[in-house]
């Protein structure tokens, strides 16, 4: 498994100030363009966000099993039955762009 | 120096539920596009998404009929990449608590057999389907564009990840088949490639024999069949010991295969290392397995098909290669058994089974065994042509093998003489020669013979006669 869990990542940066290249990162990971001003506006929110979470940091939570979901709940699922779908109007009616039955986009 | 190849596979099969893996949209393939969404499938905002509780335990049964594990508590996990296909921008999967994990499968080998690790098996939601069309290297005219058909988005979607257990690349194609065998066995999957519902991926390392390092390993992508992956790992394999013979170095990089060339050209270099940020899917609660559930489940497993193989060489004395054969499909195995313990001798019916029986193209699940069992006791009684016939209508319905077995159809000993007679004198040549030594013309006269009574004679009366007559 090659990827990084959010939660590592997290751990690495909630302990400093994120930098404007970890901003860009993101940005670019979202298909986000942003200019030299704004990934230091959503830089600095992002700081503020980081060290609201990082407080949790600060408690003692070596007994404390990970919290998958807030409701105390498992084996929430349903019956495979099929119950309808969208008809293609309605199913393109938000798109911006459509070819046939396609939702079209730019060329991936 | 000899090398030893470090193969690993990471398969992916689609569940053939009715629905989704988190709506209630109905599962259909080769529809008009975009005709079995919702708001779920479709990522719209405000929706929940909920699982399909058949999913899950057609899951936790492969994992079981793997060897597996299975988690008292998993959960799911987004994992986060932009593409067309991903309409929520993520993808509901499994990360570091999937349903399965820690398996194992046999993998019957001519000479030894494989055990292969079975990392994990984890469920998780298909993409939508892109058609790219036009711009510069499309066929279409116009500018470049893809089109986007979210009827395949949500499909139930089992990940297989396999330790490198895996030694060459006939092995690899092995454990693929017997893993296709595995899923289509326990009725989960059709496991069909040229429809997507089977697709894998094959990282492929090499290192010197006998030492138990890792080297730098490729990634083999875009497999469309067994053979040619196994070709393709064949291919790789050679170009990685070509390099460290030659002093080189392995970079890690991706092939993609392609058939039309069977080569396996580099794509990309280096990467970029992908991050998916992954984190709980907070839209779903955890599962945690009930354990009569996955008792039930466990009794409902059939004989794994590697194990079966093994069985048969014990038990019915077969080479290997005829006991993979006969276990091509269970319904082969199942007849071959059947016809086996309705008295056949145990090397007669699978012989005839491989080959005179298979080659009629008959569905061995259609065969009435018994039938065919008497049927395979007369084919030193029947000629050849009755005996063929008898076999390609052994799957019909109500297929009576009497028919094929009366006496009426051998042409008489009697009858043969005269015929005997006049193809040797048509083929004087022959026969000098045969006289003079060239016994392997026995069988062109015996041909000829055959041919004149249409296939109704007795092959070992015609043979004794031929004899009789040529050795006088
Ligand atoms: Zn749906």
């Amino acid at each position: 498994m090659g990827p990084v869990a959010f939660s590592e990542t997290f751990e690495r940066i909630w302990t400093m100030a994120i930098s404007r290249e970890e901003v860009r990162h993101v940005a670019r990971l979202a298909r986000l363009e942003l200019s030299e001003d704004e990934l230091a506006r959503f830089g600095g929110q992002l700081d503020a966000i980081l060290e609201a979470v990082g407080k949790v940091g600060e408690l003692d939570l070596s007994g404390v099993e990970p919290t998958a979901h807030p409701l105390d709940l498992v084996n929430v699922w349903s019956d495979d039955e099929p119950r309808g779908s969208l008809s293609v109007a309605e199913v393109l009616a938000n798109a911006p762009d459509s070819e046939d039955t396609f939702f079209r986009v730019p060329p991936a | 120096m000899s090398w030893q190849p470090v193969i690993g596979l990471e398969i992916h099969i689609h569940l053939k539920t009715r629905t989704k893996m988190f709506c209630r949209c109905e599962l259909a393939y080769g529809l008009d596009a975009n005709t079995r969404t919702c708001p779920i499938c479709l990522g719209h905002p405000g929706t929940l998404p909920v699982p399909n509780a058949r999913a899950i335990e057609w899951t936790i049964k492969l994992g079981l009929a793997l060897g597996c594990e299975i988690a008292d508590r998993a959960i799911f996990h987004r994992k986060n990449y932009f593409y067309p296909d991903l309409p929520k921008g993520y993808q509901i999967s499994q990360y570091d608590e999937p349903l399965c994990r820690h398996g194992r499968l046999l993998v019957p080998g001519p000479e030894v057999d494989a055990e292969v690790g079975i990392v994990r098996a984890h469920l998780e939601e298909d993409a939508a389907k892109n058609v790219h069309v036009g711009g510069a290297a499309g066929r279409i005219h116009g500018a470049g564009r893809t089109l986007v058909d979210f009827n395949r988005g949500g499909t139930p979607l089992v990940e297989i990840v396999t330790r490198p257990d895996l030694h060459s690349a006939d092995e690899a194609r092995r454990f693929l088949q017997l893993l296709r065998q595995t899923v289509v066995e326990l009725g989960i999957s059709d496991a069909e490639m040229e429809k997507g519902s089977l697709r894998f991926d094959v990282n492929v390392s090499v290192r010197p024999a006998g030492s138990d390092e890792l080297r730098t390993r490729t990634e083999l992508k875009n497999m469309n069949s067994f053979a040619f992956a196994a070709r393709g790992i064949q291919r790789e394999v050679d170009r990685q010991i070509g390099i460290y013979e030659a002093g080189g170095e392995v970079e890690q990089e991706t092939l993609h295969f392609d058939p039309d060339h069977e080569l396996a050209p580099p794509l990309r270099s280096k990467e970029e290392a992908q991050d998916y940020r992954y984190f709980p899917e907070p839209d779903l609660v955890p599962l945690a397995p009930p354990r009569q559930l996955v008792e039930r489940l466990r009794k409902e497993i059939p004989e794994p098909p590697g194990a079966r193989i093994r069985r048969f060489e014990s038990q019915y004395g077969l080479r290997f290669y005829d006991a993979e054969v006969l276990n091509g499909s269970v319904a082969l195995a199942e007849l071959y058994e059947r016809v086996v313990s309705a008295g056949v001798d145990a090397k007669a019916a699978s012989n005839v089974l491989m080959n005179e029986f298979a080659r009629t193209g008959v569905e061995p699940g259609a065969v009435d065994a018994v039938e065919l069992a008497k049927v395979i006791e007369a084919r030193a009684r029947i000629p050849r042509d009755r005996f063929n016939e008898a076999l390609a209508g052994s799957g019909d319905p109500g297929f009576d093998a009497e028919r094929y077995l009366g006496d009426g159809l051998v042409v008489e000993t009697s009858e043969l003489e005269p015929l005997v007679e006049r193809v040797l004198a048509a083929n004087e040549k022959e026969v000098a020669a045969y006289r003079a030594g060239k016994r392997g013309l026995l069988g062109f006269f015996v041909g000829q013979v055959m041919r004149e009574t249409g296939g109704n004679a007795d092959a070992r009366v015609v043979n004794e006669l031929l004899r009789t007559k040529l050795d006088a």
